[in-house]
């Protein structure tokens, strides 16, 4: 294996804090499963419902992304490409909704 | 001339990215997915703007089966990382064995799936029935048959591809992590449906 190749994977010692780490968030995971849908049945408003269920989504894909896709260690040069999606995305949803509200001024 | 020969970059790092090409490759084509999903949700959050009613998604969808298949996708996106961590362990019977799970466990989402579709369509609730349905069919519909692409690559690698073990272990490596960040990327997209489409 090239140093070049060896840089890509992990060592054979850092597998096992990797498999670790999979398991807590396997279990994380769950939990914040059995969360979402005991929150849901509380009955609480629409907008608190909406934050809180979005809440908990955002926190289960932070921890998909960064420990089972690895983006928490992954290159700058991906992590910077996935921002600009996200602005573009962003852009996406932001526009119609921004020009809804200036057609209704005028 | 060898198909290593034909792309490169398929093991070793470019010099200029500082990464190889099949990570350059599946994280560009993530970014598109994003903005495929992206641009559905935002479409959804839109028509749920403007809809003067719109109905809870508890009240006809099932919770019960879509919280099933949430533990089942979380699953297999366990048993995927293992079977890549079992490569660099180079433990190719356990690869095997987690990797067959995944595609076992996606055949399980498909099956609960398929039981929650044809329930609607018995009690005749089709995508022309109303807005929330029309939108519920088309995100779910998409990400069903991303789920099956995955599948089927996640199949292919278990069995024939695997053969690459043999000769390109590192290559065959980059395959399955790759393979890897499409299925959790699939994953991620499901754990936003659930709440959107199912809970509020």
């Amino acid at each position: 294996m090239s140093s070049d190749q060896a840089k890509d994977h992990p060592h054979a010692a850092d597998v096992d804090r990797h498999v670790r780490a999979y398991i807590a968030v396997f279990v994380a995971l769950m939990a914040l499963t059995f969360l979402t849908v005991w929150v849901s049945s509380l009955g609480l408003t629409v907008k608190l419902a909406v934050g809180v269920a979005l809440g908990i989504a955002t926190v289960k894909a932070s921890l998909v992304a960064g420990v089972f896709m690895h983006l928490s260690t992954e290159k700058k040069l991906i992590v910077l490409g996935l921002a600009l999606t996200l602005v573009f995305f962003l852009f996406c949803l932001l526009v119609p909704g921004v020009s809804d509200m200036l057609n209704n001024r005028l | 001339m060898s198909a290593s020969a034909l792309i490169p970059y398929t093991v070793e790092t470019r010099p200029d990215t500082g990464l190889n090409n099949v990570k350059i490759g599946i994280w560009l084509f993530l970014a598109s997915e994003v903005m495929l999903f992206g641009g559905l949700f935002a479409t959804y959050i839109l028509l749920r703007g403007g809809a003067a009613q719109w109905p809870r998604g508890a009240s006809i969808l099932s919770v019960p089966l879509a919280a099933t298949n949430t533990v089942v996708l979380i699953s297999s996106s366990v048993t995927m990382v293992m079977s890549w961590a079992s490569l660099l362990r180079k433990d190719f019977g356990k690869f095997r064995l987690f990797m067959g799970l995944t595609v076992l466990l996606g055949l399980a989402f498909m099956g609960i799936k398929s039981v929650e579709y044809r329930t609607k369509f018995h009690h005749e609730l089709f995508p022309r029935t109303n807005t929330f349905l029309a939108i519920y069919f088309t995100l779910t519909g998409l990400h069903a048959l991303h789920v099956l692409g995955g599948m089927v690559v996640n199949a292919y690698l278990w069995g024939p591809g695997s053969a690459m073990w043999q000769s390109e272990p590192l290559r065959f490596t980059n395959r399955v992590e790759a393979a890897g960040l499409f299925w959790h990327f699939v994953d991620l997209v499901w754990i936003f449906l659930f709440p959107v489409l199912y809970l509020l």
